[in-house]
């Protein structure tokens, strides 16, 4: 969605950053939250910082609103250096995981709250005010107070209250979190088309990966206080550089082997525990008798009662549990080394039970194309 | 989704800690002069106020008693403090006897508080919606009235031509014999009429920090000890009584150590032969107008309380963290 | 199951009886017509009109009443300050030493805290010729000290539960801290504010031990007054004056209970209809 619209800034060597982190450092006594850090953030983007709970997401967001200053590093936003700048003077507007809306003040004063420090007229911060319920089509509650509000209604409040001062920088701390699993959907696709209206940039953290990946143009994964990658979406779940990324994001097989011989474009591994020797494509450079791990998602496995053709990789084993999702099903196969490798086979036929691809004690062959596999070197 | 609690990953920062940058009049103003003042004012009021008037007493018993206005000196040459009084707290049998008597009646009466405030608060934490606030409210509202009033409704009570004393006299005489029969009860002047009273004004200081505790448990634990085979009487064993020791700590603090230091009701209703500490103080102070002496048992009686008073503060610490 | 709510049931039902048989006793006994208060001599209303006849004891209720309305008033506000340094700076020089300062009050036997003081105003008075002399002033100071400490604790447990990205949010939309402060956290926390001073309040107007202590010639309290009275023995028109109080503080109490229970039913319903009107 977004991606298309702003193009794709980072990769243009020449494009400024907006936001700039610089070798950031965050300490609480003695407990490191962030360490080290550098990330570049461009103009227009949807950004989010994924991670698991006390990765440093939270506390990376903070420093961005002026909540906690870093230990070391430094903060810019829109070329000046924010690091030392209050939170109250920064162009930066959050949305907090609680909303934190004024529970003594109405909708309309809530929104406008940010306005009273800003040198409008009476009529202006009025216009704004309602310019700002429209957008999140609220105006028909203006007068409510929050408790008189669903979960949905007063995050939509807080969206506009965050955007009321037109900030330069929009933070939504888990955005999603306190939402039940319908009105997420509907309200992802709200934030992206509000970000899209203003063209505000947006750093979104958030611990749902599948939040991050539909909402943002890229993802920084965090762990542990450090970024353990930044990317696309895309380039987050098919091309992971770490054994951590590949595994946090989705689901994913992992073998562990040794490289037995390199040509141009391929790598041959050999795997004790998938019994034989894997081909993987080659997209970066690997050395003959390195260890390392071949990765394979779920889905990139097809599993068939017929052995294969060949040129791909396969192996036989014998299913041992079978989840049914309705539109796909989970085979978990063992393999003869006693490996356990997952299956995902969306259910594309309309069928009863026994119609399926294989059932629980089913012989079945399971094979993957050479570039459906990652490689990656720990 | 009514749930929007406010949950941060990772360490919960401990407080502000905003970039400091800019200096100047303003910035100060804004960024560190109303913490200041935050902490400052209440700070120096309770150091002027709380703080000086301890350092006073300590001082005072260590003072010369003179009669002279005021009633005190100091000696004039090194080391300017005598001791004294301290010798003579722990020669003269008046004032450990003092300690004594405060002691055991603050221990039976906070015995008795428990006794029956435990289950009072626990039949309060199980009632229903609004019986359980109409309950509480019944507790709470004694303690709104009058202390004193509350102190002498049982005077009135206790006295021997009372209807209270004249019921309870009748009663006992149908289990006496006939030549021994009494005229009245002598309550009134008595450790049992201390620790009567003591028992009926504490007893919300007892019930409320229990009710808290219990109001808190969870009752599902209680039916999974009764699930996994337990019986009511050993699932209180097992399972409330041990969740609710805090409640217990804190109510018999609460009880205990004001109950050591009572003034009004030794005086009121209390033995004048065999006195709590407190009107010791009080008679010293006021009618021998010996301050040192006073003092000095004030900052003993202090020191035998300062361990119970650490373990409350503590206590209250810890709660006010776990609500963090 | 069953048996123990019987136990339980008796026990409340014995300890009610414990606590309000010496109470209706007293109301009783203030309609006696005798003036051996604890012989019934048929009934009368006229201690009642005896107690408003009672210069002295008019002039006792208004002094307690205005040291109480001066001492809460200070009390809340002090007390609100220590609440807010204990509950939002986990960090500053001497906490550990102000927490306990702020606590050590609520327990301490008042005996200790009334000689403390006394000694104090006795040494300011000698040292700084401030305050002149014991009596309304010093009162009022001794009630702030140890009331500020309940206001304190009632503040800080709020300032705990309370979400403080409120404050960050008002911060974060560009209200400076001490704006943030009369914005939004005063607002909130203004019923805990209003429950300290009630509390503060009563506190004052009970206190019988440190006023002891504290006071001097001239300036003294209804308690002082009823306490030098009982001392002396039971009267009637005692009777009639504690009636009068358990009235007034019963009907307050009451008051304060159901609209504190209106309040929080309207809540519960508007949160109700929000929630339905977005199915």
């Amino acid at each position: 969605m977004g991606i298309e619209n702003t193009g794709k800034a980072w990769e243009n060597p020449t494009t400024a950053p907006f936001i700039r982190i610089e070798s950031v450092t965050k300490k609480f006594s003695d407990f490191i939250a962030v360490n080290n850090v550098s990330l570049d953030i461009y103009k227009g983007e949807l950004f989010a910082l994924l991670g698991g709970s006390g990765c440093g997401k939270t506390t990376l967001l903070r420093m961005l609103s002026g909540f906690e200053s870093p230990t070391e590093g430094r903060v810019w936003i829109d070329g000046q250096d924010m690091t030392s700048v209050p939170p109250y003077e920064r162009p930066v507007n959050m949305m907090f995981q609680s909303y934190a809306l004024f529970p003594h003040m109405t909708v309309e004063q809530n929104v406008g709250y940010g306005l009273k420090h800003e040198k409008l007229t009476a009529a202006q911060r009025k216009d704004r005010v309602k310019q700002m319920l429209d957008l999140v089509q609220l105006s028909q509650f203006a007068g409510r107070k929050p408790h008189q509000l669903s979960g949905g209604q007063r995050q939509r409040v807080a969206l506009a209250r965050a955007l009321s001062k037109q900030p330069k920088v929009l933070l939504l701390d888990e955005p999603l979190g306190a939402l039940d699993k319908k009105l997420r959907e509907h309200t992802q696709f709200e934030i992206m088309n509000i970000q899209e209206k203003t063209g505000i940039t947006f750093v979104v953290v958030t611990h749902d990966q599948e939040e991050a990946m539909t909402l943002s143009t890229r993802i920084a994964v965090m762990d542990k206080g450090v970024i353990r990658q930044t990317g696309t979406p895309t380039e987050i779940y098919e091309f992971p550089k770490t054994k951590f990324v590949a595994d946090f994001i989705g689901s994913i097989n992992q073998f562990a082997g040794t490289v037995k011989s390199v040509t141009r474009d391929k790598a041959t591994i050999a795997c004790a525990d998938w019994g034989g020797e894997i081909d993987v494509s080659r997209d970066a450079s690997v050395d003959v008798g390195h260890n390392v791990s071949v990765a394979i998602r779920p889905e990139k496995i097809s599993i068939n009662k017929k052995a294969p053709a060949k040129g791909l990789n396969a192996v036989e084993g014998k299913v041992i549990d079978l989840g049914y999702f309705g539109k796909d099903s989970l085979y978990r196969v063992k393999l003869p080394s006693s490996a356990l490798v997952r299956v995902n086979r969306v259910n594309d036929q309309r069928g009863r039970e026994t119609e399926r691809v294989a059932q629980w004690e089913d012989k079945v062959w399971l094979s993957f194309e050479p570039s459906a596999a990652i490689l990656l070197k720990d | 989704m009514a749930g929007v609690a406010p949950q941060r990953s990772g360490p919960a920062p401990q407080e502000l800690e905003l970039p400091g940058g800019k200096s100047g009049f303003r910035n100060w103003l804004d960024r560190q002069a109303w913490r200041d003042i935050i902490i400052a004012v209440p700070y120096i009021w309770l150091i002027l106020f709380f703080v000086a008037p301890f350092i006073i007493i300590i001082a005072m018993s260590l003072a010369k008693s003179v009669i002279a206005q005021p009633p005190f000196k100091f000696d004039e040459t090194w080391p300017y403090v005598t001791f004294e009084n301290f010798e003579r707290l722990f020669s003269d049998y008046v004032y450990l006897r003092g300690y004594l008597t405060s002691l055991r009646n603050a221990l039976i009466a906070t015995a008795l508080c428990l006794l029956l405030g435990y289950p009072m608060a626990l039949g309060i934490a199980r009632a229903k919606g609004v019986w359980r606030n109409i309950l509480l409210l019944l507790v709470i509202l004694p303690f709104w009235t009058s202390f004193l009033l509350r102190v002498y409704a049982w005077i009135g009570m206790m006295g021997s031509n009372s209807w209270f004393n004249r019921g309870l006299t009748s009663l006992i005489n149908v289990f006496l014999p006939a030549a021994s029969e009494i005229n009245s009860v002598p309550m009134m002047n008595s450790n049992f009429a201390v620790i009567l009273v003591v028992v009926y004004s504490y007893l919300p200081f007892m019930i409320l920090p229990l009710f808290a505790n219990l109001e808190k448990l969870d009752y599902t634990l209680n039916e999974a000890a009764m699930d996994l085979g337990s019986r009511p009487m050993q699932v209180f064993r097992d399972v409330t009584l041990p969740l609710s020791i805090p409640g217990i700590v804190a109510g018999c603090l609460l009880v205990f150590i004001p109950a050591t230091g009572e003034l009004v009701i030794p005086s009121l209703v209390g033995n004048a032969g065999d006195p709590m500490i407190g009107r010791v103080i009080n008679d010293e102070f006021s009618l021998n107008r010996h301050w040192p002496m006073a003092s000095t048992i004030a900052v003993a009686l202090l020191m035998l309380l300062v361990v119970p008073i650490m373990l409350y503060n503590r206590m209250q610490e810890k709660a006010s963290e776990g609500v963090k | 199951m069953r048996q123990r709510s019987t136990f339980l049931f008796s026990v409340l039902c014995f300890g009610f009886a414990f606590f309000y048989i010496p109470i209706i006793s007293m109301i009783i006994y203030s309609f006696n017509k005798s003036r051996l208060a604890t012989v019934w001599g048929g009934f009368s209303v006229d201690w009642y009109f005896k107690l408003f006849q009672n210069a002295q004891i008019i002039k006792a209720a208004t002094l307690s009443l205005e040291i109480a309305v001066i001492s809460a008033t200070f009390a809340t506000i002090l007390g609100t300050m220590a609440g807010m340094a204990l509950a939002r700076f986990s960090r500053f020089r001497g906490r550990t030493l102000f927490s306990g300062l702020v606590s050590a009050p609520l327990i301490m036997p008042e005996v200790i805290t009334g000689v403390s003081l006394l000694l104090l105003f006795v040494f300011m008075e000698r040292y700084f010729g401030w305050p002149a002399k014991r009596g309304f002033t010093t009162v009022t100071i001794a009630h702030t000290t140890f009331a500020l400490s309940y206001v304190a604790v009632i503040i800080q447990s709020r300032l705990l539960s309370m979400d403080q990205s409120l404050e960050e949010a008002a911060m974060d939309l560009g209200s400076k801290p001490w704006q943030v402060l009369f914005d939004v956290t005063l607002p909130i926390i203004a019923p805990a504010m209003i429950s300290g001073w009630l509390l503060a309040f009563t506190i004052s107007l009970d206190d019988v031990v440190i006023t002891n202590f504290t006071t001097g010639p001239g300036a003294t309290t209804l308690p002082i007054l009823i306490w030098g009275k009982v001392k002396l023995g039971v009267t009637p028109d005692i009777n009639a004056l504690a009636t009068l109080i358990v009235l007034v503080v019963s009907i307050g109490v009451g008051l304060a209970g159901y609209l504190m229970y209106r309040a929080e039913k309207k809540r519960d319903r508007d949160i109700q209809m929000a929630l339905a009107a977005n199915k």
